[in-house]
Formats: C-alpha cells, sequence, structure tokens
C-alpha cells in the first residue's frame, strides 16, 4: 500500500498534491477566488522540480480548459482547477471536453454566482454544470479531495468510460481549511493505481492522422450523443471498481454514498460537501437527547447512484434534502432535492421528502440550524406533508 | 420509383467522439456535379506554368506523368488535368491561366 | 537593412506536390481559402496539428465522416484556436522532455481562424498565447466579416462596406469603422514573426508560412481571402481580387522578422483603389467620390510605410 504521510492540508493543497502525485503533464488554470491557492501550490511544485509539467498562465478560464482541451487531445494528463464565475466562464467547453471524450481532471472550489458578487461557498456554480456530462464528485473532507481526484484520472482515463471530471468541495470552508491529509510519501504509490499508460482516447498524432471536433449533422449528432448516455452509466461500474480498488489498496474506503447512524432511524438528512459534517455534528446532538436520525452524504452527483439511494431510500419515513444551490423557478427549487425526489419516484418509494435550502452564498448553517430543520420536517410528516410544495428557504430573513 | 433505405451506422460503430479516422476522405464525396461551367485545358496551348495547379482551391488540378507533343512540336514531359470528380467549375484556373489556354464551357448533362 | 533571408520558395517548382489537403470539401466554388490552407499544408508537410477555429473553413471540410485532412487537425470552438493550440505545443513539450513521445520528432502546431475567429471574438485568447510565447503559427484567413453565419461585420470588415448587418439603406450606407489593423496589434505583442500574405502572392505568402515555422516562438500570418459570396464577385476572380488588393495597396504584403520590418512585395506603379473596390459588389453602393476617399485613405497609409521603409516601395498610382 505503500508509504504515506500526514501533513495538515487545505482542501485546495489536497487538490494540488493530487495533481502532482498524479503526475499531470499540463496544468492550464486562471486565478479566482477561492480556486487559486490550487494552482499557486502547483507552480511551487513545478518550480521546487517536484513535478515535471507545463504550467499554462492562461488569460481566461476559457483558455485554461480550452488549453487543457488541446494538450489532453495531444496525449498529456492534465489539470485544473477554478471556481464560480471562472466555471461559468468554461461552461462551452465543458460540453466539449466531455463530447470530444476527453480524461480532463478539474478540482472546483465551489462558490456562490454573481450577482450580486459573492467569492464565499456554495453550490450554485456546480449545479450549473448538471448537463455537462462531466463525472461529478463531491467531496467533504480534505483527504477524500486528495483521493478523489486520484480516483478520478482512473475513472477517467478507463476507455469504457473517458469523460472528464470533476472533484468539487467547499469553498472558504473546506478550500481554505487545514485538516490532517495523508499523502502518498512517494508517487510511485499512487502511479501504481493510476499508471500512464498510452492514451486510449483520440490523440492527434501525425503518425495517424485523425480529424478531431468534426460537425455532426442530423444524421450523427445523436449518436454520439448517446455514446456519452452510455459512456456516463458504463461509469457507475467503473467508479465501483475504481472505489474498491483504491479501499484494498490504501485502506480508505468510499462509495457513491456515505451514510451515517442510518441504524435504527427512519429520518434521515441528504446533503453533500462540508455541510455534511454540520449534519452528522448534529445527528450526534440529536441521538444524545434521544432521536435518532441518519445522515446521507450524497459523494457521487454524476452518474446519480439510484440503486445506491434506493437502497437507502427505501427504509425511510422521510428524507430532509438540504441543497446548497437554488435552481430558481423550478418544479422543487433544492436541485438534488429534485434528483432524490426522481429516485423516489422511480420504484414509488413512500419515503417523504422534505427540500430544504440552507447555506447559499455561505450563510451559516450551524447544528442548531439542522436540528431544528429535522423539527420542522418532523411537524410536516405529522401533517401529513410527503413532499414540500415548494423548498423550504431555511434562514432567510422575511 | 423504389425506395432506397440507407443504413447508416449505429452509435456501436461510429468512431468514439465523433472522431474521423480516415485523413483525407472527403475524396470519398464528389462535388463535380456543383459545376456550370467546365474548365477545359487546351494542352496544345498550356505551357505547363503550374498557375492552375498552385491556385485551385479544390484542389482539383491533377498532374499527370504523361507527355505531350503539340501541333508546333513542342515535347512536354507531363500534363495538367482537370479532376471532374471534384471541379466545381469557379473559373480561377480559367481567368488565372497566362496564355489564356483554359476553356470555359457550359457544363452539358 | 541587412541581407534579407534565403527564400525557400523560389519557383513553382519548388512546391511540394503532396497534397495533404483533400478535394471533396464543401468550401464554396472559387473560394481562396482552399488555395490559402492547400498551399499551407504543402508548406508544413505531414508533421503537422492544425487547430480549426469554428469558421467556414472548419464546416466546410470536416462535415463528419469526411474529412478533408491528411493531417492531425482538431476543432474545438471559435473563439479559442490559439489556447487550444497553446496546450497542444505546451503538451508535446513536456511529452518530449518526459520522454514519453519522441524527443526529435518535430511537429508544427498551426491555428487556423478567419477574421471573427481571430479579431473579434478569439483575439483575447490569441492576446494571451501570444504574450506566453508558445512556439506555434497561427494563421488568419482574413475574409472581412462573419461569412460562415452569412456575411455579418466583423472587426475586420473595411470601411464602406455592404455586410448584412451593415445594410445600405437611406440614411445608413454600409460599415461606419475602420478594419482593425490585426497584424499590427499583433506586432506590438513583439513576437518574432508577424507577415501579411495574400494568395495571389503566393510564393510570398509560402516564403512566409515557411518563416512563421521556423522562429522560435510564436508567428502570425494574416491572409486577406477573397470571398466570393460575401464580398459579391464572380468565383473567377478571387485571385485576381487579391492580387488588386496589393497592386492598388489597399492590402500591402508585409514582414516583421524579429523586428526588422519589410514589404515584400513592392508596388513600383500602384493601380487606382477603383481597381479594386469596382469588382466587388459589396461596394456597388460607393459613388466616385466615396471612392476618391478611399484612395486618399490608402494614399496616407502608402505614405506612412514608405516612411517607416525610408524609401518609395510602393509607388504612385499611375493607373
Amino acid at each position: 500500500m505503500g508509504e504515506w504521510v500526514r501533513i495538515p492540508l487545505s482542501s485546495n493543497y489536497a487538490a494540488a498534491y493530487a495533481a502532482k502525485d498524479a503526475d499531470v503533464d499540463v496544468v492550464a488554470a486562471y486565478p479566482i477566488t477561492p480556486q487559486t491557492t490550487v494552482v499557486e501550490k502547483i507552480a511551487e511544485f513545478i518550480a521546487n522540480g517536484e513535478l515535471q509539467a507545463e504550467m499554462i498562465h492562461v488569460e481566461s478560464e476559457h483558455s485554461a480548459l480550452s488549453a487543457c482541451i488541446g494538450a489532453a487531445s495531444a496525449g498529456a494528463r492534465v489539470f485544473t482547477a477554478t471556481s464560480a464565475q471562472g466555471l461559468e466562464l468554461m461552461h462551452e467547453l465543458l460540453y466539449i471536453a466531455s463530447g470530444l471524450r476527453l480524461p480532463i481532471v478539474m478540482s472546483i472550489a465551489s462558490r456562490a454566482l454573481s450577482a450580486p458578487i459573492s467569492i464565499w461557498g456554495d453550490y450554485s456554480d456546480v449545479m450549473a454544470t448538471r448537463d455537462s456530462s462531466w463525472i461529478t464528485i463531491i467531496a467533504s473532507s480534505a483527504q477524500e479531495v486528495y483521493d478523489s481526484i486520484i480516483q478520478a484520472y482512473k475513472v477517467a482515463e478507463n476507455p469504457d468510460v473517458l469523460l472528464p471530471v470533476m472533484v468539487a468541495y467547499d469553498g472558504f470552508l473546506m478550500s481554505h481549511t487545514y485538516e490532517p491529509v495523508y499523502v502518498a510519501k512517494d508517487r510511485s504509490t499512487i502511479l501504481e493505481f493510476v499508471p500512464k499508460r498510452k492514451p486510449l482516447w483520440n490523440i492527434l498524432d501525425p503518425d495517424k492522422p485523425i480529424t478531431v471536433g468534426a460537425v455532426g449533422n442530423p444524421d450523427w449528432y445523436y449518436e454520439f450523443k448517446y455514446q456519452q448516455v452510455v459512456a456516463i452509466e458504463n461509469s457507475l461500474n467503473i467508479l465501483k471498481q475504481v472505489f474498491e480498488e483504491f479501499g484494498k489498496r490504501f485502506e480508505r474506503n468510499y462509495s457513491f454514498i456515505e451514510t451515517y447512524n442510518m441504524d435504527g432511524s427512519d429520518i434521515a438528512i441528504l446533503t453533500y460537501g462540508g455541510l455534511y459534517g454540520t449534519v452528522t455534528e448534529a445527528v450526534d446532538i440529536m441521538k444524545k437527547r434521544g432521536l435518532d436520525v441518519g445522515a446521507i452524504k450524497l459523494r457521487v452527483f454524476r452518474p446519480w447512484p439510484t440503486e445506491e439511494l434506493i437502497r437507502i431510500l427505501k427504509n425511510l419515513k422521510a428524507v430532509i434534502v438540504i441543497d446548497r444551490a437554488i435552481s430558481f423557478g423550478a418544479a422543487l427549487e433544492g436541485p438534488i432535492a429534485m434528483e432524490v425526489l426522481a429516485t423516489i419516484s422511480k420504484k414509488s418509494l413512500d419515503t417523504a421528502l422534505h427540500s430544504y435550502i440552507a447555506s447559499v452564498g455561505q450563510r451559516a448553517v450551524t447544528e442548531e440550524d439542522v436540528m431544528a430543520m429535522v423539527e420542522n420536517s418532523i411537524d410536516l410528516l405529522k401533517k401529513g406533508v410527503s413532499l414540500t410544495e415548494k423548498s423550504i428557504y431555511w434562514g432567510v430573513r422575511q | 420509383m423504389t425506395l432506397q433505405i440507407k443504413r447508416l451506422a449505429s452509435w456501436r460503430e461510429v468512431p468514439v467522439g465523433g472522431a474521423i479516422t480516415q485523413p483525407g476522405n472527403s475524396v470519398n464525396r464528389p462535388t463535380g456535379d456543383w459545376r456550370v461551367f467546365k474548365p477545359i485545358i487546351n494542352q496544345d496551348k498550356c505551357v505547363r506554368c503550374y498557375l492552375c495547379w498552385v491556385y485551385c482551391p479544390e484542389p482539383a488540378i491533377k498532374i499527370i506523368d504523361r507527355p505531350y507533343k503539340t501541333s508546333s512540336g513542342r515535347e512536354w514531359k507531363m500534363t495538367f488535368e482537370v479532376d471532374y470528380d471534384y471541379c466545381k467549375g469557379c473559373g480561377i484556373c480559367v481567368e488565372e491561366c497566362p496564355v489564356k489556354a483554359i476553356d470555359f464551357v457550359e457544363e452539358v448533362k | 537593412m541587412s541581407s534579407s533571408p534565403k527564400l525557400h520558395y523560389k519557383t513553382v517548382f519548388d512546391i511540394p506536390k503532396e497534397e495533404l489537403f483533400a478535394p471533396g470539401h464543401g468550401l464554396c466554388a472559387g473560394c481562396t481559402a482552399g488555395t490559402i490552407v492547400k498551399l499551407l499544408l504543402k508548406v508544413a508537410g505531414p508533421n503537422t496539428v492544425i487547430v480549426n477555429a469554428t469558421g467556414c473553413v472548419e464546416v466546410s471540410t470536416t462535415t463528419f465522416p469526411y474529412t478533408s485532412w491528411r493531417v492531425p487537425y482538431i476543432h474545438v470552438a471559435f473563439e479559442n484556436a490559439a489556447a487550444v493550440a497553446s496546450g497542444i505545443e505546451a503538451a508535446l513539450k513536456v511529452l518530449k522532455a518526459k520522454g514519453l513521445i519522441d524527443p526529435n520528432k518535430r511537429v508544427n502546431v498551426i491555428a487556423l481562424a478567419g477574421d471573427g475567429g481571430t479579431a473579434d471574438i478569439g483575439f483575447q485568447a490569441l492576446s494571451g498565447t501570444l504574450e506566453r510565447g508558445h512556439k506555434l503559427m497561427y494563421v488568419m484567413y482574413d475574409n472581412e466579416a462573419y461569412m460562415n453565419t452569412g456575411i455579418q461585420r466583423s472587426g475586420a470588415t473595411p470601411q464602406y462596406a455592404w455586410t448584412t448587418t451593415t445594410p445600405v439603406g437611406k440614411v445608413l450606407r454600409g460599415k461606419i469603422q475602420f478594419k482593425k489593423p490585426v497584424a499590427e496589434i499583433v506586432a506590438a505583442h513583439r513576437i518574432p514573426y508577424v507577415a501579411t500574405a495574400n494568395p495571389a502572392h503566393f510564393l510570398d505568402m509560402m516564403n512566409k508560412f515557411r518563416r512563421g515555422l521556423e522562429v522560435e516562438g510564436p508567428s502570425f500570418i494574416h491572409v486577406l481571402q477573397p470571398c466570393t459570396t460575401g464580398w459579391r464577385f464572380d468565383p473567377r476572380l478571387g485571385i485576381k481580387i487579391a492580387r488588386l488588393a496589393t497592386e492598388t495597396a489597399m492590402w500591402i504584403n508585409w514582414e516583421l522578422d524579429y523586428g526588422e520590418f519589410k514589404v515584400t512585395v513592392p508596388v513600383p506603379k500602384r493601380k487606382h483603389v477603383k481597381h479594386y473596390i469596382r469588382l466587388q459588389g459589396r461596394f456597388n453602393h460607393l459613388t466616385d467620390r466615396d471612392i476618391e476617399e478611399i484612395q486618399k485613405m490608402v494614399d496616407s497609409e502608402v505614405e506612412r510605410i514608405n516612411k517607416v521603409v525610408g524609401k518609395e516601395i510602393i509607388g504612385p498610382v499611375v493607373e
């Protein structure tokens, strides 16, 4: 399993360490708060000779992802990182990176979208990439950020997948908070797990000239999009295999979904990212007070882990979904709540769904808030509300 | 009139990500039927200056390794020919020919 | 001026016979972009990667399942050809350094974009790429409007030209503003090599492509590309109009090679701009007085260039 050292790292630094240990060849990124320290750290690694890579100091995020697309098409292992407006500026290229089936890995320190401008954390940026055909992992600790990026390369480069992967985590609350993280003492530990092989994706090689990025007219476009449908479906299995192999090799276990205190709980709170920490703290407090409530962390957003989720939801009377983004004007304005609802409907489960929106633009959410949401949800259940008609905007001043 | 059903490749059969793996395969899609006017090289007048070959945007001027003897007895080692599979009949060769050796005639089908 | 560098292509016989640009593409009949791209690939040869911005050349040459390219080719989007090319260049560099690909193989990285993709939407990515100093060549084929979407005005459209978004009406008559001096703005980045070229002067153009691929760092070749569809002229006249552009000095073929400026196609006897303008439907609405105004602008530009060169490299109007 190799040797590991335990060092204090922010999630941003953990992302940088992962990119270094995956021996990336090209990094193209543009500064944006709260992502910036990722690329600063990578620049340090390169400057110190700890990583042999080309760093492209692009003039925008649009060019960052464009350069990554170019570099990946030339056969390089590439990395980029961004937040919020930067991710929005990349938006057009997100679809092209996945459409060209390039195994690009990107870390995202999630941040609220303008306007008004806010540098603080929420997940509106990540949720806006929902349909871009990127595999999306949301981490809730710096260790998980490091490990997820390593796993991301292995999944992305799998010939049955060949899709880009984003690994997101809370801007500021995680990106700038130090936690102890195990990192490989020697890169070879990681590279044995994600070896750099001859690229299996479309490469611009003069010895075997191909045309990449052709025009897809109505006779053809649909088939290429369907290939992506299959690829992201395949990725469910590949992700599972990669999680298992990672666990076996490194003794850190991951899945699509993480749960806490589910035994004996018929109500559970589902959330994602750093907020999961607050939720489990709240669960502990409630347990001490004699109330068993479970916690569910959604770790993989795309592909949506339907089966894993059903296995958990089917035993629940109610699920409380806390979203950190708003899908304005939607049938249910919590974007994850909407997906959970679809999952419940798929198997006609009796599980009630109560959708809450909180910590938008990093409005503080404490354990007390979480407990109050649970209280509120129990009240709703008593009134027979099996589905909140609208998402409940927790903590907004009326 | 018979109904023609052309079967296009399925999603499994097309290359991943829409790549085209046969370089230059547009040669399988002739554009000669675009032509309204047809350039005809008068081999007797042609001075083998290459300009039609240089300027042709398709490219649809072929260099043929075939000697040619003009009526005045001049011997050329090679011949330029219009590739009518691709020539769209733009007339650039006609316009640029310095000795007016290319006729431009209406295409007759 | 010091001795001029040896020109590689002196006559048509120096041009490689190998065709890396295949026929069967869908460019309009008489599209001079075909001529430019074909000759570009002859200079570049097979060890080349083309990065093409969205535009006429892209849509006409790569409609799945057909491609006209016999070299590796990638199209990503409209505004980022330079950025994509910079990523490819960086990747090749590091993969060579790491020994993952043959370190001795020289691969040309060429970005190819129209005037919209270069002067307008792609300008930021271009400027960034030039500033970073990637070793790549950027070729701008300038048909002076958004031809692919149907002849809309671009920053590179010349003053007075009709386009579908600068129509000729009762109040307004064509484009109001000047053409953006793209090559000069690029030159301000102080990259090793900047040149303007014209397919009518094909040897000059090809030598510039060659020089652009040779220099250590970014190079930029701005090529005039007469457009039969958008400029409204008989398809057979594309090269003739390109030549007239130079003969009237509406277009000056120059190069800036490591800071050394040179007009590569001298025009001792200049033609009046009317010869260029009157062949094109996009200028149909211009009166003789309007044309005289354009002539005056060209005259002052010629004066400026002659001053820079230090001699009358472009002569007076004689016909």
